[in-house]
């Protein structure tokens, strides 16, 4: 009761502030700089995966031997490894790794984990409870652990280890999509729908999944920050692309060896996947607040 | 009835209020004046958009967020309180003007008991003995009429029914013996009955403690039946302010001749309708039962062995408060649920009967019109894309001809084709509602279910689609069956009636029977509790 703030004495302030101030701020509002910058930072990652020889022209795979482990420089921004290889050309070119990895993880989960939701939410009894009890399942198992025995079922490899990591995310969008249809299902307008005469199929697609979506998407988004993680670890931990290949988690694996002469190694790959995890999830913090 | 005035409690004069839209400024309340001398009743009346819940939260301090003060005074006690800070005012709150909101079910704090919800008006305002505070909620309880009172302060919200929950925000309100209580739709969220009950205690604590009362309500006939005197607003100004009984007999302003004509409380006849000669019978229900599973073991049985039978071309309305089965009934008689026992005949069909595609293809024959037009219509869709929807499930014709039939129809029902193109979000509730009208006559049904279609609308808008419904009916030939809980707009548009209680027919018969001679006590109750009554006398000889 005595939390509201009453907006009465506010009148005269307002009036008085000069007016080109107070259209500034309404722009930056607007317009979000946080989300611009996050935007900014996935636009130039993917730039990087598309044309990695653009940003970077030093060889990421072929090194000169007699240049190992020099700290940064500007002829070698981020400085180079054991093997003299250019430290910035090998993150550039291991971005295609990443995303394609990240892409290919959101991909299996939203489109395995939204099938099942829906398949879940709109129909009732012995179906629904047989599918969420397995993504209960799927919960219950450590995500690392379920990521390399999915590797170890299927072999080694960049792909291999994306659909394990889209694996475990498979419950999770589950989950969302199903309390999402149920939601959308019990509206009027669902009812209406199939009160002037629509078939199950024809109202779960016209209205129920546009409707549901919203939020899947933004999760999706929220998913890929925490996949690019993912496979980043599942690099550190060899269960990824083999070597040479630039991957981000391989990156750091390989610069662990010298934490304590070449810190550049580490830190510099690991700033990137921070960086990027972080924008991804501004983004999606984005789509979120503009379905609601 | 009125004291000999004393000089004004509270003067507003010509205040302007404006809300932040964008970049722009929206005035919602411009140049209103009115004054509410001590122990008045006044009633602030306009539909929705009017402004006039934007002038009763800018008395108290209270406007939402973006909202201010542009220009004018408030005055209270001949002080001007609307530059004040928000600690001088929380002072006065509760202690000199206090609130009853309108929302009984989202206005208490659901993890309290009403003993503490109570119990902290008397904190705020600086007393500090439990005991004095506990003795003095009992005794606002048994005030206001709540049973039980020693039971009630250790009970929570959700143990309490909406006239309950109001009555325990009544007790807040006049906790203090404020000089002025302002009531913002106190009763728009309760049911027919209850409402006056409310009313009728708002009204005797009023008027024991000599508090001064400004009613805010779309609805003229309460405005009738409890204020001294009514200020008209529209499109925030003021259209109109005079002594109650003057201002219904002879309203000077078109706004207010306007809600006059369109408060169906108020027009006790109804608008000249012509029994339809005897036809088939459209409609039968016959012994017509529905449980509900809790569980495996029980049941809730919602409707108990209902009969009744509607003749093609007319209206019949099933009345009664919520729970009382009509919505269950109507969602059978469409076919949305199998009854548990009973019989119903669409035109001769045994609905219950059909099943899959003969389902389907008989929906084209009865449809449902819902109570919320915010919540019946996709939001993603665009108008024109709903109202072709049916025909694409249940027509044989091309896109271009279902497009045109849609859009024929559209116009038919007062929405022009500047808004065929538009989404839901951007229509007004009464648009929407003539959108879910046409998405429900596009397939030429013979029968059309109309659940509280009409509640959520203003009432002007009401009256709009009221005589929209009307001619349709003439047009086509339809039989209606038109669930309320309002009475007044029943005796407006049907011809029979049934009165449900409980998930029985407590009363049936033509609506000039039942409206003149109610023979079940619990009829006549629901009519008595119609506002405006007291006042019809007045609007009948002017």
């Amino acid at each position: 009761m005595t939390t509201i703030e009453p907006t009465l004495s506010l009148n005269t302030h307002q009036a008085a502030r000069p007016r080109g101030h107070a259209q500034f701020r309404r722009i930056v509002r607007r317009v979000q700089p946080g989300l611009l910058l996050s935007i900014a930072v996935i636009a130039i990652v993917v730039l990087w995966a598309i044309a990695p020889g653009v940003f970077a022209t030093q060889n990421p795979v072929l090194g000169v031997p007699v240049d190992k482990l020099q700290p940064p420089s500007a002829l070698h921004l981020l400085g180079t490894d054991a093997l003299g290889r250019d430290l910035f050309a090998r993150i550039v070119h291991g971005a295609v790794h990443s995303l394609t990895g990240a892409f290919v993880a959101v991909g299996v989960g939203l489109v395995v984990g939204t099938a099942l939701g829906v398949i879940a939410g709109s129909s009732r009894g012995f179906v629904e409870a047989a599918i969420m009890r397995l993504a209960d399942v799927l919960l219950s198992i450590p995500a690392l652990l379920l990521m390399l025995s999915i590797i170890i079922l299927l072999g080694f490899g960049t792909v291999n280890a994306a659909i394990a990591v889209g694996a475990t995310s498979i419950a999770s969008f589950a989950r969302l999509a199903r309390s999402e249809v149920v939601r959308v299902r019990r509206s009027d307008y669902v009812e209406a729908a199939f009160g002037s005469g629509g078939t199950f199929a024809g109202v779960l697609w016209r209205h129920v999944l546009p409707n549901s979506l919203t939020s899947v998407i933004a999760f999706a988004a929220l998913q890929f920050g925490s996949a690019i993680l993912a496979i980043s670890t599942l690099g550190f931990l060899g269960y990824g692309a083999p070597p040479p290949t630039p991957e981000w988690g391989l990156l750091i694996a390989e610069g662990r060896n010298y934490i304590s002469t070449a810190w550049w190694l580490t830190t510099a790959p690991g700033i990137v996947v921070v960086i990027v995890v972080l924008a991804a999830n501004r983004i999606s913090q984005g789509l979120g607040g503009h379905g609601r | 009835m009125n004291e000999p005035l004393h000089p004004q409690l509270l003067s507003i004069d010509r205040l302007a209020i404006s809300y932040a839209d964008g970049d722009e400024r929206r005035r919602v309340v411009d140049e209103v004046s009115f004054d509410i001398a001590s122990g008045e009743v006044v009633a602030l009346v306009g539909e929705s958009g009017s402004g006039k819940s934007t002038t009763a939260q800018a008395i108290i301090g209270l406007l939402p967020e973006g909202g201010r003060i542009d220009s004018g005074a408030i005055r209270l006690n001949g002080e001007a309180i609307s530059h004040w800070s928000g600690k001088r005012l929380a002072a006065l709150r509760g202690s000199v003007i206090s609130l009853i909101p309108q929302d009984p079910g989202s206005s208490l704090n659901p993890v309290r008991t009403i003993g503490a919800q109570i119990g902290e008006i008397f904190r705020i305002h600086g007393e500090r003995d439990r005991t004095a505070i506990a003795a003095r909620t009992l005794d606002l309880l048994d005030r206001v009429g709540l049973s039980e009172p020693a039971l009630r302060v250790r009970q929570y919200p959700h143990e309490l029914s909406g006239g309950m929950k109001q009555r325990v925000l009544i007790a807040i309100a006049i906790a203090l013996k404020p000089q002025l209580i302002i009531a913002d739709e106190p009763t728009s969220a309760l049911d027919v009955t209850v409402q006056r009950r409310v009313l009728d205690l708002i009204d005797e604590v009023r008027r024991d403690a000599g508090t001064a009362l400004l009613l805010v309500t779309h609805d003229l006939g309460v405005a009738a039946d409890r204020a001294d005197r009514i200020v008209v607003l529209q499109g925030g100004r003021v259209q109109e302010v005079g002594v109650a009984a003057e201002l219904l007999a002879h309203p000077r302003s078109a706004y207010a001749r306007q809600l006059l004509a369109d408060a169906p409380s108020l027009n006790a006849r109804p608008t000249n309708r012509q029994p339809p000669v005897a036809g088939a019978d459209s409609i039968v229900v016959a012994g017509l039962i529905q449980d509900f599973a809790v569980d495996r073991r029980t049941a809730i049985r919602a409707v108990d062995d209902i009969s009744f039978t509607v003749r093609r071309g007319s209206t019949h309305a099933l009345v009664g408060e919520s729970g009382s089965g009509k919505t269950t009934t109507a969602r059978s008689i469409v076919g949305f649920q199998r009854p548990t026992a009973g019989r119903i005949l669409i035109e001769g069909t045994e609905i219950s009967s059909l099943a899959g595609a003969a389902l389907r293809q008989f929906r084209s024959r009865i449809q449902l019109v819902y109570q919320n037009p915010f919540s019946s219509l996709d939001p993603r869709q665009r108008v024109i894309d709903i109202v072709t929807e049916p025909l694409r499930n249940l027509s044989s014709l091309g896109p271009t001809e279902r497009r045109a039939k849609a859009a024929a129809l559209l116009e038919r029902v007062g929405l022009p084709e500047a808004l065929h193109m538009r989404r839901p979000r951007a229509l007004s509730g009464g648009q929407r509602q003539r959108v879910a009208i046409a998405r429900a006559l596009v397939l030429d049904p013979e029968i059309l279910v109309l659940d509280e279609a009409v509640s959520a609308l203003d009432v002007t808008v009401q009256g709009h689609v009221l005589r929209l419904l009307d001619e349709l009916q003439r047009e086509r030939g339809l039989t209606y069956l038109f669930v309320s809980h309002d009475l007044a707009v029943v005796r407006q548009i049907s011809d029979t009636v049934s009165v449900l209680q409980n998930g029985r027919v407590v009363e049936s018969g033509t609506v000039a029977d039942v409206f003149e001679r109610p023979q079940s006590a619990y009829a006549r109750q629901l009519i008595d509790a119609i506002p405006g009554r007291r006042s019809s006398a007045h609007v009948g000889q002017p």
